[in-house]
């Protein structure tokens, strides 16, 4: 598979008055075509810092410092600000977690798809507005000539996203970027906006990044996926392999705390011990060590590299990355794969 | 923006003016009892000027006058011409009171709008240049202008503009609307007159244009942190667009809410900077009038301004409706 994107440890840092920040550290993933990649992690892992390190939508204080960003073979951080322009939301678009705050309130959505469309487009204000209500149309927006003239208040949470949707995709982007679409949404409407990516993708090949702390939506919508912890990515691999047979004990961690129906009623529900470190003063040795019941000297010591996985595959084909020094077996955690919708 | 936008804009204008009547009704009220309480009226001014005048003779005066009869009397005969919009009759300047304050109101409003499109185009400009190069040097410098046209108090500095401008450079008149000793009509009459309100409009505009640029700072660093700014940077939009379609697009609502708030105290103001620059103005006909106990002409002014304040605030509502579609007029 040709890769479309490829992030090669990409370090995005901000910088406090109490510190530096290493929100993003060395974290490398790649998509291709047609594929998506979720990156899954808990609040503060660095998932949404990555996301908009791509697009370098990151302001003062924070930086990228270092890695490297190839977009169709094209390192994104070394482009000037006219270049990366050309790319945000016409190679590469992005969808976000809240739509109504995403869009801008005081203007109608159709205003701000049509500015989408002919800031990359060469179009009149009239053939731009035709085509955003037919985005709309194509998104599932009943009655979209009426609602193109909406503001974003009147609209529900899945119709804004819905329309947030349509102005991502206005310009027909090889790259969609979702920052947790579905988060602000009610457990239905998550359902038809992941119906709704899963066939637009299907539909024109794009690939996706899809950040979520949702497992149950990675099951549903992803190819692979990508666990980050503390700023870094520790387990990587295809979805079957991940969710039946995952080698990290963070990773192994969070699917045991979300597989919890063949618990008797009235047992306590399983987590993992501790909390998230402070990316303020990174510990020495393995982030997870504090809270890792297979916890090793060297642990403590130095950070385990993100390698590819050795143990005798039972995934022929699938390529399966871990950044652990005594990764689980994979068949000590007998884990169901995750079929449920969100 | 659906087609019945328009019949709201005048269902609101219809309803508010309907609600403006009590308002105006109760500020004319208070108006006459307040003034009843200052000491003198306008027979002992008249009778000072006069030199002498007997008792007898001032009483008759009061009797002509009406100022014999009880407050409640006056205050129902009062209201009751209010009401025919008949604002009576000035003894002081023997003319109607209506047609003095007509003779006046064009010269205030001029200089109260020019003040306010100086404050608001220079408030604007200052405030997106401090939130572009936010806690830099041009920031900082902006931040210290401004708390100095802040602080300084208005007649003051009028003073000292006349000083400069007029009195050492020579480049504006110091006074009046117009200049006396030439008789200009059309452009040279339009350009004499833009001359003379210069001095008084930015004297006006300083303290307004303080708050609007600290005002608009505040906003457009609020705007900035905004979802909808980083959803417009991932478009691909330009600095620049972000600056002005969104960011400040979005600043211009709590400015608008300020306006609205301030537009008494700018006409307030305007009696001070009319008198500095003795600009034929309503605010010095109102002080005139203080001096010579004129209670008809006094509330007469008070009363215009009132309404003058009132419409001003009811058109702000309006526009603050066309600016942000979130705020429903029939509520």
């Amino acid at each position: 598979m040709s890769e479309l994107l490829s992030v090669h440890k990409l370090a995005t840092c901000f910088h406090s008055r109490r510190g530096i920040i290493r929100a993003v550290d060395e974290v490398s993933f790649s998509i291709a075509a047609g594929e998506t990649l979720a990156l899954v992690g808990e609040s503060g892992s660095g998932k949404s810092v990555t996301a908009a390190s791509i697009l370098r939508l990151i302001s003062a204080p924070g930086r990228i410092e270092g890695g490297e960003i190839l977009f169709q073979g094209q390192d994104l951080l070394k482009l000037g600000t006219a270049a990366i322009r050309q790319i945000r939301g016409n190679r590469i678009a992005m969808i976000f977690q809240e739509p109504l705050s995403a869009f801008n309130p005081v203007q109608s959505i159709g205003t701000q798809i049509v500015e989408a469309i002919r800031l990359h487009r060469k179009v009149s204000r009239k053939q731009a507005f035709e085509q955003a209500v037919t985005l709309l149309e194509r998104m599932g927006i009943p009655s979209p000539a009426q609602r193109v003239h909406e503001f974003p208040h009147r609209l529900s949470g899945g119709m804004r996203q819905r329309a947030m949707i349509a102005m991502a995709l206005s310009c027909e982007p090889d790259l969609l970027i979702a920052d947790e679409p579905t988060t602000a949404l009610d457990v239905t409407t998550q359902a038809q906006i992941l119906e709704l990516l899963k066939e637009l993708q299907a539909a024109n090949g794009m690939g996706m990044l899809l950040i979520t702390h949702d497992l149950g939506m990675v099951a549903e919508t992803a190819h692979r996926a990508a666990v980050m912890y503390a700023g870094r990515v520790v387990e990587e691999g295809s979805i079957d392999r991940l969710f039946t047979a995952a080698r990290h004990p963070y990773t192994a961690g969070l699917l045991a705390s979300v597989n919890i129906e063949a618990l008797a009623p009235g047992t306590k529900l399983p987590e993992i011990p501790g909390s998230a470190p402070s990316l303020l003063n990174p510990v020495q040795g393995c982030a997870f060590a504090e809270r890792c019941n297979a916890r090793h000297a060297l642990c403590d010591k130095q950070t385990p590299p993100l390698a590819t996985d050795t143990e005798p595959e039972s995934f022929p084909g699938s390529r399966h990355r871990v950044a652990c020094f005594l990764p689980a077996r994979p068949d000590a955690i007998p884990l169901p794969v995750e079929s449920e919708a969100a | 923006m659906s087609s019945s936008h328009f019949p709201t804009v005048l269902k609101f204008l219809r309803r508010r003016l309907w609600l403006a009547v009590p308002v105006i009704a109760g500020i004319a009220i208070l108006n006459f009892l307040i003034l009843q309480l200052a000491p003198g009226d306008v027979v002992d001014v008249l009778a000072g000027e006069a030199g002498a005048a007997t008792p007898e003779y001032m009483a008759q005066l009061r009797t002509e006058f009406g100022l014999d009869r009880p407050i409640y009397v006056q205050l129902v005969f009062y209201l009751k011409s209010v009401f025919t919009l008949d604002l009576g009759f000035s003894f002081r300047q023997n003319m109607p009171v209506l047609t003095l304050i007509l003779d006046r109101l064009p010269a205030t409003l001029l200089l109260m709008l020019t003040a306010m499109g100086i404050a608001l185009v220079a408030g604007l400009a200052l405030g997106v240049i401090s939130s572009l190069y936010v806690h830099r040097w041009a920031d900082r410098l902006i931040a210290v202008f401004v708390l100095i046209t802040y602080a300084l108090p208005t007649f003051w500095l009028g003073l000292m503009a006349i000083v400069l401008f007029s009195g050492r450079l020579g480049w504006l008149p110091s006074g009046n609307m117009t200049d006396i000793s030439a008789d200009y009509t059309g452009l040279t009459y339009a350009w004499d007159v833009t001359r003379h309100a210069i001095l008084p409009a930015a004297t006006l505009a300083t303290f307004y244009l303080a708050v609007y640029a600290k005002l608009v700072r505040t906003a457009m660093l609020e705007s900035y942190g905004a979802d909808f700014i980083r959803t417009a940077r991932a478009k691909g939009a330009t600095e620049t667009r972000i600056t002005l379609f969104h960011a400040l697009r979005n600043a211009l609502l709590p400015l608008l809410t300020m306006l609205g708030l301030q537009v008494s105290s700018i006409l307030s103001g305007a009696v001070l900077v009319e008198s500095v620059f003795s600009w034929p103005g309503l605010g010095r006909l109102a002080f005139e009038s203080i001096l010579a106990r004129d209670l008809n002409l006094l509330l007469g002014i008070l009363l215009f301004s009132s309404v003058v304040v009132t419409l001003i605030n009811i058109c702000v509502d309006a526009v603050y409706a066309f600016l942000d579609p979130r705020i429903e007029l029939q509520h």
